[in-house]
């Protein structure tokens, strides 16, 4: 593990050092073409985030013009408006609640898959691998009557519970071979100096399995701060829809008026949006540990 | 003589700190793993077999099957697999499946290497190329379809260049590829992700080793990369068809449940939503459910018997403890080596 991290510490830090001094510019036909790509993944996105920006009478008559002039009024009626606010709050607690549960229960149990050498541990591994391979979509009618009949039905517990049970198999996939790279050595280092079994799980694992823990915290963020399908059986009351139910919403509600529909729209990517550039290294990094096993 | 009774006080010894230590360590493997594993157990593995058990009655989802509802044995089967709506949810399914994978894999592939060169920017290209991929579906679902609308966006520019764009959304023969267009369009940054980490942990010494032996760029490529791309490859393979499969949210907010199955483009998850809670017929929808199950399920498997199983158990822990334990061995023969000298 401490291996690993020191290679990847040492590639980023390689990486940064190129990039401020020895990277070369470059072909040009690797920026033409990384441009090309570019512009084929943003132009829908920056569409939205414009057209927030146009009047309606601006969209229809030129639907691929820009804005002209800027409106802002969309924007601002929107960040004035307590839907979006209420929303906004409600996808955060089940984001944080449910990134919180599943790095947490997450942790615990790939600790015991990649540490404890017992006999169940390959079959527990299996059971949580196997859920991999199917999503909520085959579940959900009767996982909507569970809920239901638990009394979550148009809750945020109702959304929390299923997703953390739904987020460990991809933790677990991804945190197990970094649990398991941790050395021997050192494990056998902090027994001998007193340190029980969970004494080395907290001070020891817990420290150095971070990077794959913000991998799959972040990725568990944005997966539940963009599900859809479950809030969309579990939710039924307008205060209690998160914000991808209140986008859609907005839209069947107000699909006369494009511009506030997409500048509503373009404020719930945001978070989700800033949330992983800032990360973004991190991810990638968490990723090619996994894929290196 | 003396070594050995040696060796049989410290077994002895050992062997009551063990068993107090294999309590110790049973009771910390439960605690550690038991909320977990009950909440998965609770939320993931007990809706599949209570679907199957709905699945056998007519019920509208009030009070339990056996008293509200009416068993009906294997009828939700029979209509579900007799209806051509379903049929034809399949088949748009299985299109999806198949032509994601030959639409993304080789894009994913040229995209990864020309983002693994390396040049200024790199790191901003990298993250913008994954933004349609954290933008989340309902989002992705209302700007396209803006975009794509018969008067939209895409259509004017079209018809500046003197084409005549064609209704994207509502056409049949058209819809299930403007459907693949958005797939690939918003999933296709998580593969280059993955084949670009898959590419930087090839070593770089192979590169420079086949440098040195004067091949040009494509033969590296062709001759290094893409047979060590292979594990990724298989492994992003197998996640595309479990998503393409399952595929609900991106139809269902573009299409919506009945014009998805006019425009061509319902899946088995937008069928069993339909049916199923639509419709208010839980037994029905969660007989849908259990076919899609076992169609994932055979898909899944036989990927995994005939093309995965070298990977998965062998890449994560076997090879590795292999690794190891050559790398021990290697030290020991190093060892013996130099004290023989």
């Amino acid at each position: 593990m401490s291996a690993a991290i020191s290679t990847s510490t040492k590639f980023t830090a390689k990486n940064g050092y190129r990039l401020s001094s020895k990277t070369p510019w470059g072909n040009p036909a690797v920026y033409f073409f990384s441009l090309v790509l570019v512009a084929i993944c943003v132009t829908p996105v920056l569409y939205i985030i414009f057209g927030g920006f146009r009047t309606n009478s601006q969209i229809t008559n030129d639907p691929a013009g820009f804005p002209n002039p800027w409106v802002i009024d969309n924007y601002v009626e929107v960040i004035a408006s307590d839907i979006f606010w209420g929303e906004l709050v409600n996808s955060l607690i089940v984001g944080i609640s449910t990134m919180i549960g599943v790095v947490v229960l997450g942790i615990m149990v790939s600790f015991v898959i990649a540490r404890y050498r017992f006999r169940y541990a390959p079959l527990m591994y299996a059971l949580f691998s196997a859920g991999l391979m199917f999503p909520m979509t085959v579940g959900i009618t009767p996982l909507y009557l569970m809920i239901r009949n638990l009394g979550l039905s148009n809750s945020l517990a109702g959304i929390i519970l299923p997703q953390i049970a739904f987020g460990l198999p991809q933790t677990i996939i991804i945190l197990v071979p970094f649990l398991q790279s941790i050395p021997m050595e050192l494990e056998e280092a902090a027994l001998l100096d007193g340190c029980s079994r969970l004494g080395f799980f907290a001070r020891m694992v817990i420290p150095l399995s971070m990077p794959g823990v913000a991998t799959t915290g972040i990725l568990t963020f944005v997966g539940s701060w963009n599900s859809y399908m479950l809030p969309l059986f579990v939710l039924s009351s307008d205060s209690k829809y998160t914000l991808p139910l209140g986008v859609q919403m907005f839209s069947s509600e107000h699909s006369v008026d494009t511009a506030r529909v997409l500048a509503f729209t373009s404020l719930a990517m945001l978070p989700a949006l800033i949330c992983f550039t800032i990360f973004q290294k991190k991810i990638v990094g968490g990723l090619t540990g996994a894929v290196k096993g | 003589m003396t070594s050995t009774s040696n060796t049989n006080v410290s077994v002895k010894h050992r062997s009551k700190r063990v068993t107090d230590g294999k309590v110790r360590r049973n009771i910390e493997i439960f605690i550690l793993s038991a909320p977990a594993i009950i909440l998965f157990c609770a939320f993931v593995i007990l809706p599949i077999i209570l679907g199957a058990y709905y699945g056998f009655y007519k019920w509208k989802g009030f009070g339990t099957p056996s008293k509200n509802g009416k068993f009906v044995g294997l009828q939700n089967y029979v209509t579900a697999l007799s209806d051509p709506n379903f049929q034809a949810a399949i088949l748009h399914t299985f299109e999806i499946v198949v032509c994601s994978l030959v639409i993304q894999a080789p894009l994913a592939i040229l995209f990864a290497l020309l983002l693994n060169q390396k040049f200024k920017g790199r790191a901003l290209i990298r993250t913008l190329i994954f933004v349609p991929y954290v933008v989340s579906e309902v989002i992705v679902g209302t700007g396209w379809s803006l975009l794509l609308q018969k008067t939209g966006a895409v259509n004017q520019l079209l018809g500046k260049i003197g084409i005549e764009g064609p209704d994207w959304l509502a056409d049949p023969k058209i819809a299930i590829w403007t459907l693949l267009l958005l797939i690939s369009w918003k999933y296709i940054g998580f593969a280059v992700i993955l084949m670009l980490a898959g590419m930087q942990s090839i070593p770089e010494e192979l590169y420079e080793a086949a440098r040195v032996d004067g091949a040009g760029f494509w033969q590296m490529q062709k001759s290094i990369t893409l047979p060590l791309l292979a594990p990724t490859l298989r492994i992003w393979v197998f996640l595309s068809m479990i998503g393409s499969l399952q595929l609900f949210d991106l139809v269902y907010i573009i299409w919506g449940q009945y014009v998805s199955t006019t425009a061509g483009v319902s899946t088995m998850a937008t069928y069993m939503v339909r049916e199923g809670r639509g419709a208010g017929n839980y037994g029905y929808g969660s007989a849908v459910a259990l076919i899609i199950f076992i169609i994932s399920l055979i898909v899944a498997l036989t990927y995994q018997r005939f093309v995965l199983s070298r990977d998965l158990d062998g890449a994560l822990t076997e090879q590795k403890q292999a690794k190891k334990r050559a790398a021990k061995r290697a030290k020991e023969a190093q060892r013996l080596a130099e004290a023989a000298q």
